[in-house]
């Protein structure tokens, strides 16, 4: 995609100013890590950003680092640590983690004017900082961290404190930090397969792919199996809801490289789903996002009933899409979703199989609902804002003032 | 004099991008919001007071500032939350004196609690505290000259929606100029003090910002239809 792309979606004035931005940091080489290239909402941004920030004059680049599954086991405990579910990290665990982490020091080149670090996973990096000199360094954390596990953040701290900035995405998730800490919301790509229109044809032909019937409501969570998603509660709302509403349910995601525990939860699911027609678990593979953006236009409710969030990308994907989405307010969901206005809040499993009895039997509110929330989500969640917030971060990182005139 | 003479100065028109800086303070009651309050950066302030106009520009009526929501919302102090709603931000020349009247009044409604003993002070759980952040803004010319108001309305209709922002909200308050650019420019540099002082009594807080730039090119395009007979 091309920025000129972007403009019957976003209008002429702001891609005029991404190009402006761009002119001051012409030239500048960001280099962008991370630990996988495919899965998850990061490798999913760092594909649409990358060709962007080239066409805008930066020289992008996205390196992943090298690691096996051990080191993916264990910065999914960091992970899962980070989100505040109480484990311990062994001293095992720790010497994996930064004896790979020592190897991608070593073997990766980071040469550049600005990096731009994903994740923990790649925070050992910073090691790397005083051989690269007059470099800026960005720990950029897609996380909530509202509530961390002490253990696993006091390791952390160290590391992102080494930085030059840090990157957060919501308010909620700042910590006390000796450097400073930006709130950038991440985005979805409107020009992408998972977002674009589709044909009703195609969201046909995916629903008869899947065995799904158009005849009765379609309740939907798309996420990759994880218990923080909750799977298992969703169907429990499902089941509250059918006394009521003969409705299906469609839980579907695709598994991640770096997440181990996903087919665990996986074969769980299809436990507890087991003897009814009416539930379809799909299991389907990262590049299904014609699929997904299918399922998300059919269904009649999205549901996100996570325990703990990110930002929650998949329910960007379904206010821009005009579903009426249910969403527990966790992490950045409350950022995008004003209860009562552009979608409903829950906390409890009573309380979502509430609301979505309520959408299932009110259309026009559900309309309405959907309405707001593709509103919101092109004013604030779409790709050209979270270039325009990267652009501006990396001019901040030479500017010290409030006021800053470029 | 010709009805369209040349402005002695051209208009160039700026714009604003905003980055939001987090503080990593945060507020759980009252107390602990009018000790942030009085202890933040301009830039937090300004930040609260003008959020809603950006992140919800198709929306209107919405809550002015953020303490007025949070207040009324979270803590459930519906007086208070009104009190704050309705200061009148477009009345205040500085940051500072913005401040100092959020201040007083939150200030005024806790030491009314305090003596009437009407109870206890909210506390917010943790998941809805209040998070100080910080607005960092990047100023830039854009191409748009206007030499003249024939020139100035057309680019009104076509320039982005944060350049008006910049003229109409951050000149006049942030960085303290008193009044709005487009209403300075006008009767500086166009001679036609009848329509700055129109303009610069709109109240730009209780307008989206596009019916805001509506409002503005309507104002102008009428002065421009009298003065062409």
């Amino acid at each position: 995609m091309r920025l000129a792309d972007y403009e019957p979606v976003v209008g002429r004035s702001v891609i005029e100013e991404l190009r402006a931005l761009g002119q001051r940091l012409k030239g500048k080489v960001v280099r962008n890590i991370n630990s996988t290239a495919v899965g998850g909402g990061v490798a999913e941004i760092l594909n649409r950003m990358i060709p962007l920030l080239n066409e805008l004059g930066l020289r992008a680049r996205w390196d992943v680092i090298k690691a096996g599954e051990k080191f993916f086991s264990v910065t999914k405990k960091f992970h899962n640590m980070l989100h505040g579910k109480k484990e311990r990290l062994s001293q095992e665990e720790i010497d994996l983690f930064l004896s790979t982490s020592e190897e991608n020091v070593k073997k990766m080149n980071l040469r550049g004017d600005i990096v731009f670090v994903h994740d923990p996973q790649p925070i050992v990096l910073i090691k790397k900082k005083k051989l690269i000199k007059k470099a800026k360094w960005i720990w950029r954390c897609h996380i909530d961290i509202s509530r961390p596990q002490p253990q696993v953040w006091d390791f952390l701290k160290p590391y992102v404190e080494e930085y030059d900035a840090s990157v957060f995405s919501s308010p909620s998730f700042a910590q006390e930090l000796k450097i400073g800490q930006f709130l950038i919301p991440p985005s979805i790509d409107p020009l992408s397969d998972k977002n674009k229109e589709l044909p009703q044809p195609t969201i046909d032909e995916a629903l008869r792919k899947f065995n799904i019937s158009r005849k009765k409501p379609v309740i939907v969570q798309i996420s990759r199996f994880d218990y923080l998603k909750d799977p298992l509660g969703v169907i429990d709302v499902y089941r509250l809801v059918k006394k009521y509403v003969d409705c299906q349910l469609v839980l579907a995601g695709s598994t991640a490289a770096d997440d181990p525990e996903s087919n665990e939860v996986l074969a769980k699911v299809q436990e507890k789903a087991k003897g009814d027609k009416d539930i379809h678990v799909l299991s389907v593979p990262a590049a299904s996002d014609i699929e997904i953006n299918a399922l998300q236009r059919a269904a009649s409710v999205v549901l996100q009933k996570s325990i703990r969030e990110g930002f929650a990308l998949t329910v960007t994907e379904a206010l821009w899409k005009g579903c009426p989405v249910v969403a527990s307010a966790v992490g950045g969901i409350p950022l995008q979703i004003r209860h009562k206005f552009s979608g409903l809040l829950s906390r409890t499993t009573e309380g979502t199989a509430f609301w979505v009895k309520q959408l299932l039997n009110s259309p026009e509110y559900a309309r309405e609902l959907g309405a707001a929330g593709r509103e919101h989500i092109k004013q604030n969640f779409l790709l050209t804002r979270h270039l325009r917030d990267y652009l501006l971060l990396f001019l901040a990182l030479y500017h010290g003032e409030d006021i800053v005139n470029i | 004099m010709p009805k369209f003479s040349k402005a002695q100065q051209p208009f160039v028109f700026y714009t604003r991008l905003h980055l939001q800086q987090l503080t990593g303070l945060k507020a759980r009651d009252l107390k602990t919001l009018l000790k942030g309050i009085n202890k933040v950066s301009g830039s937090v302030i300004y930040h609260h007071t003008h959020r809603f106009l950006q992140q919800h520009q198709f929306l209107s009526p919405e809550p002015p500032n953020d303490f007025a929501y949070w207040v009324t919302e979270v803590l459930g102090e519906h007086k208070l939350g009104e009190e704050l709603a309705s200061i009148d931000t477009i009345q205040f020349p500085t940051i500072r004196a913005l401040r100092e009247k959020l201040s007083q009044t939150i200030q005024g409604h806790i030491r009314y609690m305090e003596e009437s003993g009407l109870g206890q002070f909210r506390v917010s759980s943790e998941e809805e505290q209040f998070h100080f952040v910080k607005t960092i803004s990047f100023v830039f010319p854009t191409p748009y000259v206007a030499r003249n108001l024939l020139e100035f309305a057309k680019i009104l209709k076509k320039i982005t929606i944060n350049s008006i922002y910049f003229h109409v909200f951050e000149a006049k308050l942030r960085l303290e100029k008193g009044v709005n650019d487009f209403s300075y420019w006008i009767d500086t540099s166009c001679a036609r003090p009848d329509l700055a002082q129109e303009l610069a009594r709109l109240d730009p807080y209780t307008h989206t910002l596009e019916g805001l730039r509506k409002k503005i090119i309507e104002l102008i395009e009428q002065r421009i239809k009298e003065i062409k007979g």
